[in-house]
């Protein structure tokens, strides 16, 4: 579980754009993880997930047009989203499920076979 | 959605948090928005939860973006008096007691912002969306407000 949410920040700090970090939550489900992670203002196209090496790194770009006037005050941030994520050995990479709904992408990350309680009967 | 009635903060029942940004909403709306748009955000000082609000505008419209990404629409309300739009709200918690979350830096629960427009609009034609986690609210300007081109005739 530790692993699943260390950052990795390294990954974040060599690339030439910045990013902000977007918040996000894990919990644990039965057989999967339930990671969050909250991007206002991206939906499926700006969205990029790659796993690498148990890496799994996610980048939001905001593609909501411009607003037709001049901006009088401002607190929201420019910058797109990056964030890393180290994925615990027990995830099954290959099953990872995504959904991104009001600006909150959902990834549904489960635990492989072999570390799932299993039962065994006793005949 | 919807355009709700004005209710007076000191009756819609104010958690400890919510008087705060109501403080810190205050205090904004003495000073001219100019003066803190060099500030970034500094809210988490005041509030659980104080979502980020952008301000345009135009020749004939007064636009107010708020990002609330994973809002239900349903639980967004906008209001309207003496010039001063408040938008408040509260995300509920979408995990059931099943699943427990491990760790989390996302905000649950109430906030409530209000800033005070830079003219007068048309209350009646305010209009808003709710798309991709952001909130935008088209407001627009009374006909007395709109820059307005006069004719001089030179004899």
């Amino acid at each position: 579980m530790n692993t699943l949410v260390r950052e990795n920040r390294n990954g974040v700090q060599q690339r030439q754009e910045q990013f902000v970090m977007p918040a996000a939550s894990v919990a644990e489900d039965g057989d999967n993880y339930i990671l969050k992670v909250e991007m206002p203002g991206v939906n499926k196209e700006g969205l990029d997930i790659a796993v690498e090496n148990n890496e799994m790194t996610i980048t939001g770009r905001r593609s909501l047009p411009a607003v037709e006037g001049t901006l009088i005050h401002r607190e929201s941030r420019l910058e797109n989203f990056r964030r890393a994520f180290e994925l615990d050995p027990s995830i099954d990479t290959g099953k990872i499920a995504a959904k991104i709904e009001q600006g909150v992408l959902t990834l549904t990350l489960p635990k492989a076979e072999q570390v799932k309680p299993r039962k065994i009967a006793v005949e | 959605m919807s355009i709700i009635r004005y209710q007076s903060p000191a009756t819609s029942a104010p958690t400890g948090f919510d008087r705060w940004s109501n403080l810190r909403d205050e205090l904004d709306s003495l000073f001219e928005l100019p003066f803190w748009s060099n500030f970034q955000r500094q809210t988490q000082l005041f509030s659980g939860w104080s979502p980020a609000l952008d301000i345009y505008q135009n020749n004939d419209n007064v636009i107010a973006r708020v990002e609330l990404p994973g809002m239900r629409k349903e639980d967004i309300e906008i209001s309207l008096h003496d010039g001063m739009l408040t938008i408040a709200g509260e995300r509920k918690s979408e995990t059931g007691e099943a699943d427990k979350a491990e760790r989390t830096e996302r905000y649950v629960g109430k906030f409530r912002r209000s800033v005070s427009l830079p003219t007068m609009v048309d209350a009646s034609k305010v209009t808003a969306s709710y798309r991709d986690g952001i909130l935008t609210v088209t407001l627009p300007k009374a006909e007395e407000a709109k820059p307005k081109q006069i004719q001089v005739n030179v004899e």
